[in-house]
């Protein structure tokens, strides 16, 4: 299943909310998509929901570690939530987690912008 | 339960989903757990997608996956001929990317050992790399734990 997207506004925050695999073919397309809201919209954070996300490998990291780059030169943080426990694995041997906290729902995530 | 496979591809992004899932489908006749499919699944995205991108530098090139079962033993390659990596120890590092400019992680080659259980690197500059990992399957459960 290619993976799906819809992207949402909280205030100064993007919401992401994906579904799919999450692979380097799939990034590809994601990336311009979520910078140019980022962009335009000028946007601080950014919130990424794996909660449909039933495989990742290394460029789903590759993909967060992108925008935290983008955003935390601005001042603004990106979180995650709703891994589960395939995306989990992925993330865990990463250690990304000291730059992405992550939170198990969206509300949790939205409440520590 | 001996078998083999050989898939040949182009070095599409379009073709690392269908990379993982030839292997895993071919893995699926040793009854392996969820679990250990996801991550064969996994380990073989990454080194096929390592090909598409390093290997080939998003250009054409022919990528060829091997896998060989015997008993619960499975042995997978993946071979590309493009342009090899000059230094194979700073390529396993974790977190080294020759390509940060394209979002790599540089995690691909510490997913494929960690998720594997033998990994080993074979690449000659210029001529092109192998990388082979093994996977060994728990027993099938039977009987009551089944």
């Amino acid at each position: 299943m290619p993976v799906e997207i819809v992207m949402k506004r909280a205030g100064s925050t993007l919401l992401v909310r994906m579904a799919g695999e999450l692979d380097h073919h799939a990034v590809s397309g994601l990336r311009d998509k979520i910078d140019s809201k980022i962009t335009l919209d000028n946007l601080k954070n950014v919130i990424f929901n794996f909660g449909g996300v039933d495989f990742m490998d290394s460029s789903g990291l590759g993909m967060v570690l992108g925008r935290y780059k983008l955003v935390s030169a601005q001042g603004g943080k990106v979180l995650a939530c709703s891994l589960r426990p395939r995306v989990q694995r992925v993330f865990d041997l990463s250690g990304l987690q000291a730059k992405i906290p992550v939170f198990l729902s969206e509300q949790e995530a939205l409440k520590n912008v | 339960m001996d078998n083999h496979m050989k898939l040949e591809i182009p070095s599409k992004s379009q073709n690392e989903a269908f990379a993982r899932v030839v292997v895993a489908a071919f893995a699926a006749q040793a009854d392996p757990t969820i679990d250990e499919i996801s991550d064969l699944k996994t380990a073989v995205s990454e080194a096929v997608t390592n090909a598409v991108i390093h290997g080939y530098e998003n250009g054409f090139g022919t990528i060829i996956v091997t896998a060989v079962l015997k008993d619960r033993r499975l042995e997978v390659s993946v071979t590309d001929y493009g342009v090899g990596i000059a230094d194979l120890e700073q390529a396993r590092e974790p977190l080294y990317t020759s390509k940060p400019e394209l979002d790599r992680s540089g995690m691909g080659f510490t997913i494929m050992e960690n998720f594997m259980d033998e990994f080993s690197l074979a690449s000659e500059p210029g001529k092109g790399t192998t990388v082979t990992m093994v996977k060994i399957f728990s027993q099938i459960k039977t009987g009551r734990d089944a």
